[in-house]
C-alpha cells in the first residue's frame, strides 16, 4: 500500500465514524465520495491491493441478493470486502474497499451504469451478469443503451476474467460469446415455466436479426429458453442449471443445482423463481472461484434475505413483511409469489419518486397488479406519489371502497396494522427510498435493526 | 355506443405504460355507458380509414421503434385520411415522433415518418428528461393544465403555423427552445408527455373520447358528463409541483 493510499484509508475510517456519529446513516458512502472526488485512481490501487482481487455482480434485478448469497457462501473461508449496504456506485465501491480491514477478496455489487468504470478500474477475476430489464428509464436510459455499455466493458476485460452470465437472458448471454472463460447459468424445468410472456416484456426480439423469439419456456419476464426461427440464435447450453423446482409459497423454494462438478438439492429460505436465478448467479460466481459444491449449497441454505427485500418483523401481535418493489419485472415476481401463497387481506403499497426510486413513476402501469386488485380486501396507497398509485389501482379495477389513500408512510403503516387482524400479517410493498424510510420507522420503534447491523446469514 | 379503437403496434410500442392510457379511455367511456372495441394493428395488418373512431400510437425503445418504423411510414395516407374524416388520434413520445415527416439521426441518417403531423425531429446530444407542466393551447380547452414526464433525445420542430398542444410552463417540451409542446392536427394530438399521460389529465382523455364519439355518431362533439376526479386532480397537483421544482430547465 502506498503512503497516499494509507493516508486515504485512515481518513476514510475517520469520516465513516464521524458520519455514523452525526447520524447521517451507516457511513457507507461518504468516505468513498471524498476519495472518489480527490483521487479516482485510488479505486484501482485498492482493488490491486487485495490478495484475491475482486469479483463484480451486476443486474437490473437481484444484484444485492446475489451478492449477499455469494457472501454467505464465501465468508466462512475468505475475508471479504463486501458492499452490503447497497452502496453500489463507484464511490460506494471505493468506500467499501477503503473501510475493509485485512480483506482478501472484494465482493462487489455494482450499479448497471457504473459497471464499465468499476470493471475497467478493478480488473475483476469474475464478472457475474444477471439480467437486463427496463428500469428507471429516466436514469439509465433505454435497455439497449445499458447493454451496449456492458458489451464494451466486457470486451475490454482480459481473457483471464471469467464471465458468469445468465444464459436465459438473450442480451446478457451474448456477452460471454467467444470468451475463453465463461459459465452460463439458467433454469431448466418446464414445470416452472409460465404460460407466456408478460405485458411489457423486454428483449423478446432476436438480438441478432430482430425477429420475435420462440420460447420453449418463459420463466421470469423475458428470461427463458428461447430460439429464433429466423437466424437460429438460441439459448446456449447451461453449465449451471436449476431443475426439479418446487415452491413452498412464502416459506421458500427448492431446486436441484446441476453443475459441472455434480448435482445437489438446495432449499432456499426465501421465495420466488427470481431467487432461484439469484442463487444460480451466486453459485456460478463461486464455482468460478473454485468453491466446492457442498460449500455453495451450505452457503445458499444459510442465507436469509438482504434488508427490505424480504424482511419480516413483529409489530405487537401482528407481523409485517417488507418486500421491495422497484421495477415492473421485479414487482411482478414479488406479486406472483404473493398470489401463490394465501394472499394477505391487507396490503400497503408505497411509491416514492426520488432518484433512487425513479422520478418517472409510469413503471407502475407496467406492473401486473390486476390479480392482487381482484383479491385483496383493502389496499393502502402511500408515499410521495400515493395519488398516482391510487389511480393505477382504481383504473385497474379496484373499487374505491377497498382503497385507502394515506400519503404519510408512518400513518399508512399504522393504518395497515390496524386493518390487519390480530395474529395476521401485513404485507408492505415499498419502492427503495420508501423501504428505507419504513425501516427507519420500524428501527425507531425497536422492531428491526439499522441496515448497517443487518446480517444475511442465520 | 361502441367506440372502435385502433391500437397501433401494442407489442412494440408500450414502453411508458401506454396501457395506462388505454385503461383510462376504457374506464371513462364505460362510466358514460360506452364501450371500447380495441383492434390491435400490427405490422402488416390493414388499416382501413373510417373503421376506427380513435387511434392510439404509444412509445417504444429505439430498437423496437426502428423495427416498426417502415410499416408505420407506409400508413401515412391512410392515417391522414382517417384524421381528415374526423377520427380522433393520440400519439405519445416515439409514436408522436414517427407520425411527423421523419427523424434525423446524429449520424445524418433519415428515418421516414408517416407525415401526419407537420414537424421534423432531429436527434440531440443529450436526452431531455424530467417532469413537465403545460398549459393547453387547444381552442377547446385554452389554459387547462397538463402534467407529465418527458424522456426524449429527439428535438421536434413544428412547421411555421403548425398548432402545438400547449405552452411549456416547466420542462423542455418539443425541442427545449420553442416553448411549445406537442402538436395538433384536426382531432389528432401528439405529445412527448407520458407518465402515463391520461390518468392525471382526465380532461384530455374526455376531449379525445368526445371526438371519438362524434366520429362514431357522425354528429358534433358534446362534452361528457363529469366524473369524480378528486384523485386525478391530486395526482396532477403533485406532478405539476414536481415539474415546477425539478423539471428540465431549457436554455432559452
Amino acid at each position: 500500500m502506498t503512503a497516499r493510499l494509507r493516508a486515504e484509508t485512515a481518513a476514510a475510517h475517520a469520516v465513516a465514524r464521524l458520519s455514523r456519529w452525526a447520524r447521517r446513516g451507516g457511513g457507507t458512502t461518504l468516505p468513498g465520495k471524498l476519495v472518489w472526488k480527490l483521487d479516482p485512481g485510488a479505486l484501482d490501487a485498492l482493488a490491486n491491493a487485495l490478495p484475491h482481487g475482486v469479483v463484480l455482480v451486476s443486474a437490473t434485478n437481484g444484484k444485492t441478493t446475489t451478492t449477499a448469497m455469494a457472501s454467505a457462501i464465501l465468508s466462512p473461508t475468505r475475508r471479504l470486502a463486501w458492499n452490503n449496504s447497497g452502496a453500489n456506485l463507484a464511490s460506494g465501491v471505493a468506500s467499501t474497499l477503503l473501510l475493509a480491514r485485512d480483506a482478501e477478496l472484494g465482493l462487489l455489487e455494482v450499479d448497471e451504469f457504473a459497471l464499465p468504470e468499476v470493471s475497467r478500474r478493478t480488473d475483476p477475476h469474475v464478472i457475474c451478469l444477471g439480467n437486463l430489464f427496463r428500469d428507471q428509464l429516466d436514469r439509465y436510459g433505454e435497455l439497449e443503451h445499458v447493454a451496449e455499455r456492458w458489451r464494451a466493458a466486457v470486451s475490454e476485460l482480459p481473457a483471464s476474467t471469467t464471465a458468469a452470465v445468465n444464459a436465459d437472458d438473450p442480451l446478457v448471454a451474448v456477452l460471454a460469446d467467444g470468451r475463453e472463460r465463461a459459465i452460463r447459468f439458467g433454469v431448466d424445468d418446464l414445470s416452472a415455466a409460465r404460460s407466456g410472456l408478460q405485458h411489457a416484456s423486454d428483449s423478446k426480439y432476436c438480438v441478432r436479426c430482430g425477429r420475435p423469439y420462440r420460447y420453449n419456456a418463459v420463466y421470469v419476464g423475458h428470461l427463458g429458453d428461447y430460439r429464433c426461427d429466423g437466424c437460429g440464435h438460441a439459448r446456449p447450453p447451461l453449465d449451471v442449471a436449476a431443475r426439479e423446482i418446487a415452491s413452498h409459497g412464502l416459506d421458500g423454494i427448492s431446486f436441484t443445482l446441476h453443475t459441472h462438478r455434480g448435482s445437489a438439492p438446495v432449499r432456499l429460505s426465501l421465495p420466488g423463481l427470481y431467487n432461484v436465478y439469484n442463487a444460480l448467479a451466486a453459485s456460478a460466481l463461486c464455482l468460478a472461484l473454485d468453491v466446492p459444491l457442498e460449500d455453495v449449497v451450505t452457503g445458499l441454505e444459510r442465507f436469509r434475505a438482504a434488508f427490505g427485500r424480504f424482511e419480516r418483523f413483529a409489530a405487537g401481535d401482528r407481523t409485517v413483511l417488507l418486500l421491495l418493489v422497484k421495477n415492473p419485472a421485479g414487482a411482478n415476481e414479488v406479486l406472483r409469489t404473493l398470489e401463490e401463497d394465501a394472499l394477505p387481506p391487507v396490503i400497503v403499497v408505497a411509491l416514492n419518486d426520488r432518484i433512487a426510486d425513479g422520478r418517472d413513476v409510469s413503471w407502475i402501469w407496467d406492473v401486473d397488479f390486476e390479480p392482487l386488485l381482484a383479491r385483496a380486501e383493502t389496499i393502502v396507497a402511500t408515499g410521495e406519489r400515493a395519488a398516482e398509485l391510487a389511480l393505477r389501482f382504481t383504473y385497474g379495477g379496484l373499487p374505491v371502497e377497498r382503497l385507502e389513500v394515506v400519503p404519510a408512510l408512518e400513518a399508512a403503516l399504522d393504518r395497515g396494522l390496524a386493518l390487519t387482524p390480530s395474529g395476521g400479517e401485513l404485507v408492505v410493498l415499498p419502492t427503495y427510498t420508501a423501504m428505507l424510510a419504513l425501516r427507519a420507522i420500524a428501527t425507531e420503534r425497536g422492531l428491526t435493526r439499522p441496515y448497517w447491523e443487518w446480517s444475511t446469514v442465520t | 355506443m361502441i367506440i372502435r379503437v385502433g391500437h397501433l403496434y401494442p407489442e412494440y410500442l408500450n414502453i411508458y405504460a401506454d396501457r395506462g392510457n388505454i385503461a383510462v379511455f376504457s374506464h371513462r367511456a364505460a362510466a358514460r355507458g360506452h364501450e371500447l372495441a380495441i383492434d390491435q394493428v400490427s405490422v402488416g395488418t390493414p388499416l382501413e380509414p373510417g373503421t376506427h373512431d380513435l387511434l392510439y400510437v404509444g412509445g417504444g425503445q429505439d430498437r423496437e421503434q426502428t423495427l416498426i418504423a417502415p410499416d408505420l411510414a407506409g400508413r401515412g395516407s391512410a392515417l391522414r385520411e382517417a384524421v381528415d374524416g374526423g377520427a380522433a388520434l393520440l400519439a405519445v413520445c416515439g409514436g408522436y415522433q414517427l407520425l411527423g415527416r421523419g427523424y434525423r439521426g446524429r449520424n445524418g441518417s433519415w428515418l421516414a415518418g408517416a407525415g401526419l403531423f407537420p414537424h421534423e425531429t432531429h436527434a440531440g446530444e443529450t436526452r431531455m428528461i424530467g417532469d413537465v407542466l403545460l398549459e393547453s393551447t387547444l381552442a377547446e380547452a385554452p389554459g387547462r393544465t397538463i402534467a407529465g414526464f418527458e424522456n426524449h433525445a429527439g428535438r421536434t420542430v413544428l412547421d411555421d403555423g403548425a398548432e402545438p398542444l400547449g405552452r411549456v410552463v416547466a420542462g423542455y417540451g418539443n425541442d427545449g427552445r420553442s416553448g411549445h409542446e406537442g402538436c395538433r392536427v384536426g382531432r389528432a394530438v401528439g405529445t412527448y408527455l407520458h407518465g402515463p399521460l391520461l390518468p392525471r389529465n382526465p380532461w384530455l382523455a374526455d376531449l379525445l373520447l368526445s371526438w371519438a364519439l362524434a366520429h362514431a355518431t357522425g354528429s358534433e362533439p358534446e362534452p361528457l358528463a363529469p366524473l369524480d376526479d378528486r384523485l386525478e386532480r391530486e395526482a396532477q397537483l403533485v406532478s405539476a409541483s414536481r415539474a415546477r421544482e425539478r423539471g428540465g430547465r431549457p436554455a432559452r
